[in-house]
């Protein structure tokens, strides 16, 4: 499965890609893109490069800490509209706990690591680039 | 002499007005210096903040890092993945 993709992130590719019979928990992060005042959609953009190769790096640490879990993500990128999801995490494994750590630990390191950009569109046809946010 | 491509993204790269270029250093030579030459050739990236995030061949480097022929320096704006 590609980390990166210009078109609507499938869901359930995404579990197929995790799921096996030994792993009884399944935890999804879907990431969508907010009506914040007037915005109508975000623009992403990547360095698309450096971006596959720190998702990759990412999920071998997270494979690192729960071995037995299986994690994957995709990031969408160029023009969302609000409501759609710009990122999907799926992380499996043989029970709840290593699922939810492996999916928290995989989105924290996506906010700090991964060079992608926002650009704000709003509803009176400005644009703006997202100042960094910690909300979680 | 080293030649090394230099991209630039996001508000940087309107800053620049491009996204990518080339620029041929005195060896031994830093991140630090690429950008010190870039601010000359390309005006607009004065408005960039004195330490911008940095790349080096696809990894986030500091400023001191040397570079080499051929390497990839990437200039970073403040990551919002996600």
């Amino acid at each position: 499965m590609m980390h990166l993709t210009h078109h609507r992130i499938d869901v359930a590719d995404l579990l197929a890609a995790v799921q096996a019979p030994e792993r009884g928990g399944t935890c999804i992060f879907l990431g969508t893109v907010r009506n914040d005042a007037d915005v109508t959609g975000i623009e992403y953009s990547a360095y698309e490069a450096m971006t596959f190769e720190e998702i990759e790096r990412i999920l071998s640490e997270a494979h690192e800490r729960w071995p037995e879990s299986q994690v994957m993500l995709q990031h969408r990128l160029g023009l969302i509209p609000v409501g759609e999801a710009s990122i999907a995490i799926a992380a499996a494994a043989p029970h709840r706990d290593a699922a939810f750590a492996a999916c928290r630990y995989v989105i924290e390191e996506v906010k700090q690591r991964l060079p992608i950009w926002k650009k704000e569109l709003h509803g009176d046809g400005s644009a703006k680039w997202v100042a960094v946010h910690d909300h979680r | 002499m080293a030649k090394v491509s230099v991209l630039f993204f996001a508000r940087y790269a309107e800053l620049a007005g491009c996204s990518s270029s080339a620029v041929n250093l005195p060896t031994p030579a830093t991140v630090s210096d690429v950008i010190a030459r870039i601010r000359e050739v390309f005006p607009g990236t004065q408005a960039m903040p004195p330490r911008p995030l940095a790349a080096l061949n696809r990894r986030q480097v500091k400023h001191e890092a040397i570079v080499s022929e051929g390497d990839e320096v990437a200039l970073l704006p403040p990551l919002s993945g996600g």
